[in-house]
């Protein structure tokens, strides 16, 4: 049963928010619509055969219990992260893919950033494309959704900046040449021009907080998982487009 | 230096709008950039001594991009693209790159029409030449700007 | 792993001018990035491109740093009968990579 969770004074408003995508030029969104041109659209791809191998002790395939990913993964991860009832936490998508590695597969989980990890990701991100995203804060979730929401009003690092003053007070300003947007994570994983390659959110959050000067969360830390569940539930109803391009 | 300098117009001079790339700690020190003379060099190397004409190629370039590392480009050409009368190929070049080559795209008859696109890497704001040969040995030309801004939180080594 | 999506229109009609696109995957190292230590990040590219139809080249790209990470090259050729299109790559460190298409011309 979801908790009604208000929204604060700051936060904006649901008629307000917009993509990432509507702040870019034609031409890079252009690179995102057509799939021939999308460069995420190779991690998906290779995605799609890792899906097939079979793999690990176990000798199993994603394809062995979870058949064709287009049905079964269809609106998987406009629902993440979602609650692991064993861990009594919520997982990211990466870490729900590697627990189906470690314990399923029986194989050593994928690293952080690894190809076949934003591979298989980028994989199941495709099947939830044009779904909104469908995140509800229950009694269980609500603490971590409290620290999320405490992680993005928190000024940090030497630039001493929440993540809120630039993506609630002033998206749609310019920073040194660009546009701030919203921050909605509705395209991840996302092929980054400045990366010159495909990344997670937890990557862009890194570098987020690299740019504040502050000391970055490992990958896989609770915090990172919190503060994607907030900016997950922040951006409920928006409308999944991953891969997305982004610069 | 000024102490004072930001970093990022230290990167701007250093025409280094790849900086801080990559997960391995990488960082771009651009080398002496090329020089419009340089430019001249590798167009005469590709063209020889003929004459270079402006015309009948169209170069679409953004006039503005978010991130120089690609760049969407278009080169077109007016040409029947019979045996008789084609193009050959289309050269593009660089102002202010490392190194003024970017690609040299091979037709003939059998493309039916002259027009290839690509995306490129640009280090800075600057122009983009593109020369087409054709079948009867002429050259042509056209040009384009375009600016380069930069992504505002660069990936440090992390 | 490199992995390559090709678009090629399954059937034209004969005469008819295809537009083809072609993207595959490869950091192209431009060999002029350097690691924090100061150590040059050797030069990796895709050199050549190369598009054959029925066995004739039709189409052909030498390729220099300055593309684009993950090449993406479109162009154009005639539909003149049904067969094979093979397109390769070739670079640096031995790099090749060979995909084709098959079109139906009626």
């Amino acid at each position: 049963m979801a908790i009604a969770v208000s929204v604060a004074a700051g936060e904006i408003a649901s008629s307000d928010r917009r993509s990432g995508y509507d702040f870019m030029s034609r031409e890079t969104r252009a690179m995102q619509d057509d799939d021939t041109a999308n460069p995420g659209m190779l991690w998906v791809l290779e995605g799609g055969t890792l899906w097939e191998k079979k793999t690990g002790a176990a000798g199993r395939a994603c394809a062995d219990c979870h058949g064709d990913p287009r049905a079964s993964m269809k609106g998987v991860s406009a629902r993440y992260p979602a609650l692991d009832a064993g861990k009594g936490r919520p997982v990211g998508l990466e870490q729900r893919i590697n627990v189906c590695r470690t314990d399923r597969q029986e194989a050593p989980p994928l690293a952080y950033e690894s190809r076949e990890l934003l591979a298989l990701t980028a994989l199941v991100a495709r099947q939830s494309r044009g779904l909104p995203i469908d995140i509800a804060i229950d009694a269980r979730m609500r603490p971590f959704f409290a620290a999320g929401r405490a992680t993005f009003h928190r000024r940090q690092g030497q630039l001493n900046l929440a993540c809120a003053q630039c993506h609630d007070d002033n998206w749609g300003r310019q920073l040194a040449g660009n546009v701030i947007p919203q921050a909605h994570p509705t395209g991840y994983p996302l092929y980054r021009l400045e990366w010159q390659g495909l990344g997670s959110l937890q990557r862009r959050l890194r570098n987020c907080l690299v740019g504040i000067r502050a000391e970055p969360y490992d990958y896989g830390a609770q915090e990172l998982v919190d503060l994607e569940l907030y900016l997950m539930w922040r951006a409920r109803g928006m409308t999944m487009d991953a891969p997305a391009v982004r610069p | 230096m000024d102490r004072r300098t930001s970093r990022r117009d230290f990167l701007k001079t250093a025409g280094g709008v790849a900086a801080g790339l990559g997960l391995g700690s990488v960082i771009t020190v651009v080398p002496a950039r090329a020089t419009p003379a340089e430019m001249q060099e590798a167009i005469r190397k590709v063209v020889g001594g003929a004459r270079i004409s402006p015309g009948k190629v169209k170069l679409d370039l953004p006039p503005l991009i978010e991130n120089g590392n690609a760049v969407p480009l278009t080169v077109t050409v007016e040409s029947p693209m019979t045996e008789a009368q084609h193009v050959r190929a289309v050269h593009v070049f660089t102002e202010k790159n490392p190194q003024p080559n970017v690609a040299s795209f091979h037709l003939g008859p059998r493309a039916g029409r002259a027009k290839v696109a690509t995306r490129i890497r640009l280090a800075d704001s600057q122009n983009v030449i593109a020369i087409c040969e054709l079948s009867d040995g002429s050259f042509w030309s056209d040009s384009a700007g375009i600016v380069v801004t930069l992504a505002a939180c660069l990936e440090d080594g992390i | 792993m490199a992995s390559a999506l090709i678009n090629v229109p399954p059937r034209a009609k004969r005469g008819e001018i295809i537009e083809i696109k072609t993207l595959i995957s490869h950091t192209m190292e431009t060999g002029f990035r350097r690691t924090q230590l100061g150590a040059v990040i050797p030069r990796d590219i895709i050199r050549r491109f190369v598009c054959t139809y029925n066995g004739t080249e039709v189409f052909s790209a030498d390729l220099h740093p300055a593309i684009a990470a993950n090449p993406f090259i479109v162009f154009s050729t005639i539909a003149i009968e049904s067969g094979t299109l093979v397109f390769s790559w070739t670079g640096d460190n031995g790099f090749s990579v060979t995909e084709s298409a098959a079109i139906s011309v009626e």
